[in-house]
């Protein structure tokens, strides 16, 4: 179970958290929704120590993030960034075994090689794009390496931000998909970030609706589209008018 | 009066600040380039990038410069009849100062920016918090192997270059300005002492620490975006720059000042 707990951060003048309460339910899949710049990336950046908050405090399954062991406490997650953030210089399948390569999980290169094209496999990439770079692969195909990279290591809890933007209608389909079905056979907590609305239908079991620096409403995906909180309803609506305004 | 006052402290708290930020930076490198975990892939790498592929650009310095030396100080020299001291102001020359400091000043400008800008990307598209969260320090796993790699491999670029830039001041000499070929090679090798290489050594070590500490502190605090990288590496190369040639004067005055 992941809580956060009035979580505050700011860059310079600009207050971008104010009090963020969310709790992350063991096995769940929670989507945080909300506009651009609202802060979405910074509060799990903010769970994996990326960012240090201000104020507030997070607890992992009880535990004070700040009070882990920094190593044995990354080891549980795993991430799909934005853009991929795949390293240019390795091969594919160097970038999905990168866990397995070095440090507590290392184990020999062969076997590391094997295990990242069956996570390539899982994804639905054929083996021979293990040995192309990063640069030679489409869009689509960097968000799956990505993917694969991020349960490389089988992690307890996987976060996914932004895992559609940039994708064709079908390939995000393709992406949801794999998401809700790695989700669901790893058993893992997942936390995707979006404000791609067929994404929260397709992947999420909670919503949470993040806007002016806290959680405006939360609660079950099925309780979207009848929820009365106007900011939920304009925003999944796609309206112009309405509490949140257009131009931020 | 008092708005100029107060700019000036301003400025001079943001240089305090940024020699702050760059001695612990320094610190932390030098930290991780002892502590464990190490990452020789990295290492062998980076060692292959800075030593080996510098060495064209390096020999074509020394090589010009040796001979543009050689043209220089007999046309100097003539003026009071002391042409027969070429060979040994060339080797001077080039052991103790311009093959440190112009290979090094070659290699600032094709490393520090081409590190600045790598891992400046690697910033601005995510990829050093996607190292974080494997479980891989930044440092440790860019910055330790890369200024590892140009401390060791500066000195043996120095030293190859030293050898093409006294070769360079050997062919001006002895196919342009009438010297006898093994008289000039026994004067050169006569003159020169340990030091006069050790020293030229010392140099390469402290400028390789230089350039690549530079290239990968600008990379890692670029800002955002194309602009942000590309000012970024243009920071990374005149840092250097200018420290190569600051460190070389206080070098000079620690070695050989009387």
């Amino acid at each position: 179970m992941i809580e956060l707990e009035n979580i505050h951060k700011s860059f310079g003048r600009k207050h971008v958290l104010r009090g963020v309460n969310l709790t992350v339910p063991k096995g769940e899949s929670m989507v945080i929704i909300g506009g651009s710049g609202t802060g979405k990336s910074v509060t799990i950046k903010c769970v994996l120590g990326l960012v240090t908050p201000d104020q507030g405090v997070i607890r992992v399954d009880g535990q004070d993030v700040t009070k882990a062991e920094r190593d044995s406490f990354l080891a549980r997650f795993g991430m799909l960034f934005q853009g991929a953030a795949l390293f240019d210089s390795l091969h594919v399948w160097e970038n999905v075994a990168f866990r397995l390569l070095r440090g507590s999980l290392k184990r020999p290169r062969a076997e590391a090689r094997e295990l990242a094209i069956e996570k390539l496999r899982r994804v639905g990439l054929k083996p021979d794009v293990a040995d192309l770079y990063p640069a030679e692969l489409s869009g689509g195909m960097q968000k799956r390496v990505g993917l694969a990279r991020a349960i490389a290591a089988d992690p307890e809890i996987i976060f996914f931000d932004e895992p559609t933007t940039g994708l064709d209608p079908i390939m995000a389909g393709v992406i949801n998909d794999l998401i809700r079905e790695i989700v669901v056979e790893m058993g893992a907590t997942a936390v995707t970030i979006t404000h791609d609305m067929t994404s929260v239908r397709a992947i999420a079991d909670q919503v949470a609706m993040l806007h002016d620096g806290v959680i405006q409403w939360t609660g079950p995906v099925g309780e979207l589209d009848h929820c009365p909180d106007p900011y939920v309803s304009q925003f999944i609506h796609g309206r112009a008018e309405g509490p949140i305004e257009a131009v931020r | 009066m008092i708005g100029a006052v107060a700019k000036l402290g301003r400025a001079t708290m943001r240089a305090i600040a940024s020699i702050g930020r760059v001695t612990l930076f320094a610190l932390a490198a030098l930290r991780h380039m002892v502590t464990p975990p190490f990452y020789p892939r990295e290492f062998g790498q980076a060692l292959l990038n800075i030593g080996w592929y510098s060495l064209p650009v390096v020999g074509m310095t020394a090589l010009f410069t040796g001979a543009a030396l050689a043209l220089q100080i007999y046309a100097g020299s003539s003026r009071f009849n002391a042409e027969s001291v070429v060979p040994q102001i060339v080797a001077i020359g080039m052991l103790r100062e311009l093959g440190p400091v112009l290979g090094a000043l070659m290699v600032a400008a094709r490393v520090a920016s081409s590190i600045a800008a790598e891992i400046g990307t690697m910033k601005v598209t995510e990829q050093i918090d996607a190292l974080v969260t494997l479980s891989t320090h930044p440092m440790k796993y860019l910055t330790a192997p890369r200024v590892l790699a140009a401390t060791l491999s500066l000195p043996m670029l120095v030293a190859v270059g030293d050898t093409i830039g006294v070769m360079g001041g050997y062919l001006v000499s002895t196919t342009r300005l009438g010297f006898n070929s093994a008289t000039y090679l026994q004067n050169t090798v006569d003159f020169i002492e340990p030091w006069d290489i050790g020293s030229g050594l010392v140099k390469g070590a402290v400028f390789g620490f230089l350039i690549a500490l530079m290239g990968c502190f600008f990379g890692m605090h670029s800002a955002r975006g194309a602009q942000g990288v590309g000012a970024a590496t243009k920071a990374a190369v005149v840092a250097a720059s200018v420290l190569i040639l600051a460190a070389n004067y206080l070098l000079t005055e620690a070695f050989f000042a009387a």
